[in-house]
């Protein structure tokens, strides 16, 4: 089986990863395995990791009072998941549910941003690669808001 | 169906007197949307269509719009499937077997799916916009060997909006990869929620051997096609079809033009990169 340090450097959120920071970021990460239908993580709960989606889909829900769930994306294999590590007060805004059978490796957000303090480089291409994922994610939002299915008047 | 770029060649009284057709099935597809199979009541009138092209059809005392073909059927009729959103419309989603409606066509350019012959195709649809793909889809299926990596990429406002789904198993067993995505959902959903361009990050195939069909709603055709090129995908072999309103269907009245381009004449299948500065232009 492949160590964690090479599933890091294979993955695409971390393609172009110099070795010395994949071995220092999979030294905050562990392998996590969630049935279909268990939180990854809970809106308002502390958010202590993120994950990398190796297998399988997560919707990112939220609960309005007295309505039913609503899913407002998913994350698949191949993608990341979670920022709300990287920021005080480092708190879950939404729900996060395994759609299905899902593996991740799941980072332990306080070891990292120890590590990123410690070394600059290492923080900045993190940072970078947070940064597209949340541009991208924030102009797919901007286009499911435009509701483009809708009538034509 | 056969495919090929050439327009039929028509006569002048081809191209403006609508011929009596009759419909065969009318099956509702979704809620709002009909699939119809007609025929032409006389065979002479019938004309070989290529996927992508169009008919004009028209309602007698309720108007004529432009509607693509979605199929051939089993006999020698077209189909059509049709979304209820005005008057014209309306009427034709409420034909039952045996009505008879008005057609003159085929009109417009095609899909050039045998120019790419040999390549990856990606084709991405949004809503009503999988209606003039699903030739395309039945093509490559027929020709499966013809071509390497076909991946279908298809999204709807909710689930209950998707078209032609109970096809899609048959697709798979074909070996085409069938996304699907939806903009808003509840948990029982547990396809993909986001947008159609969001899938192609989870598509397998080869960018630089790629040739994609594009059809839906513009902004979601303008988004798709650069998350595409942002890919790697040769822009020139990215196509589209515009289905901006219409009146005439044959180049004269102008309904349609965008800029220099006539949609109902010179497309409404483009290349991205003929469309795309024009497509950007808001007055047009
Ligand atoms: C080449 C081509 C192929 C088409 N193929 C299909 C198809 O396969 N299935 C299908 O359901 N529809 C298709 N359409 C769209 C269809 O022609 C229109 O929905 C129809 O003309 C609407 O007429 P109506 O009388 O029902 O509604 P109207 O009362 O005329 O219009 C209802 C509303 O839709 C708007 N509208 C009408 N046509 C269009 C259009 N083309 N683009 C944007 N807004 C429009 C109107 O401005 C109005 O707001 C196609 C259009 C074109 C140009």
């Amino acid at each position: 089986m492949k160590d964690i340090g090479q599933m890091v450097a294979e993955h695409p959120f971390f393609e172009g990863l110099a070795a010395e920071h994949a071995t220092l970021i999979a030294g905050c990460g562990g392998l996590a395995v969630y049935d279909p239908g268990a939180y990854l993580a809970r809106a308002g709960s502390p958010a202590e990791h993120f994950f990398l989606i190796r297998h399988g889909k997560v919707a990112l829900e939220v609960r309005p009072p007295g309505q039913d769930t609503f899913i407002l994306d998913s994350v698949s294999a191949g993608e990341m998941m979670g920022w709300a590590w990287l920021y005080e007060p480092y708190v879950w805004q939404f729900d996060a549910r395994a759609m299905d059978l899902v593996r991740v490796i799941e980072f332990d957000g306080a070891c990292l941003r120890g590590k990123c303090e410690a070394d600059p480089a290492l923080g900045y291409d993190l940072m970078k690669r947070f940064a597209r994922v949340m541009v991208q994610r924030f102009v797919d939002t901007r286009l499911q808001l435009m509701d483009v299915y809708g009538s034509r008047d | 169906m056969a495919v090929g770029t050439e327009r039929a060649a028509a006569s002048a009284d081809d191209v403006w007197v609508p011929r009596p057709w009759v419909v065969r099935s009318a099956t509702r597809e979704i809620g709002d949307t009909v699939t119809l199979e007609i025929e032409p009541r006389d065979a002479s009138a019938a004309r070989p269509v290529a996927p992508g092209q169009f008919m004009m059809l028209y309602i007698f005392g309720v108007g004529e719009v432009p509607i693509s073909v979605s199929g051939t059927g089993p006999t020698s009729g077209l189909l059509h499937t049709v979304r209820d959103v005005g008057a014209v419309t309306h009427a034709l989603c409420n034909l039952g077997v045996g009505d008879v409606l008005g057609a003159r066509g085929p009109f417009g350019s095609a899909w050039p799916i045998d120019e790419h012959k040999g390549c990856d195709v990606v084709i991405a649809a949004g809503g009503i916009g999988l209606a003039p793909l699903r030739p395309v889809v039945r093509h490559v299926l027929e020709r499966r060997g013809e071509y390497d990596d076909v991946v279908v990429l298809y999204g709807s406002r909710q689930p209950d909006q998707l078209l032609y789904t109970p096809e899609f198993e048959r697709w798979r067993a074909a070996g085409i990869q069938v996304e699907v995505t939806v903009d808003h959902a509840d948990q029982t959903w547990d396809g993909h929620i986001g947008v159609v361009p969001t899938l192609v990050r989870h598509a397998r195939f080869q960018v630089d051997e790629a040739a994609a069909f594009l059809c839906g709603p513009e902004v979601m055709m303008r988004f798709m096609a650069q998350e595409l090129v942002d890919r790697g995908v040769v822009p020139e072999r990215i196509h589209l079809s515009l289905e901006r309103n219409m009146k005439c269907a044959v180049g004269m009245c102008g309904r349609c033009q965008l800029g220099p381009e006539f949609l109902c004449l010179d497309g409404p299948v483009f290349p991205w990169t003929r469309v795309e500065r024009l497509m950007a232009v808001p007055e047009l």
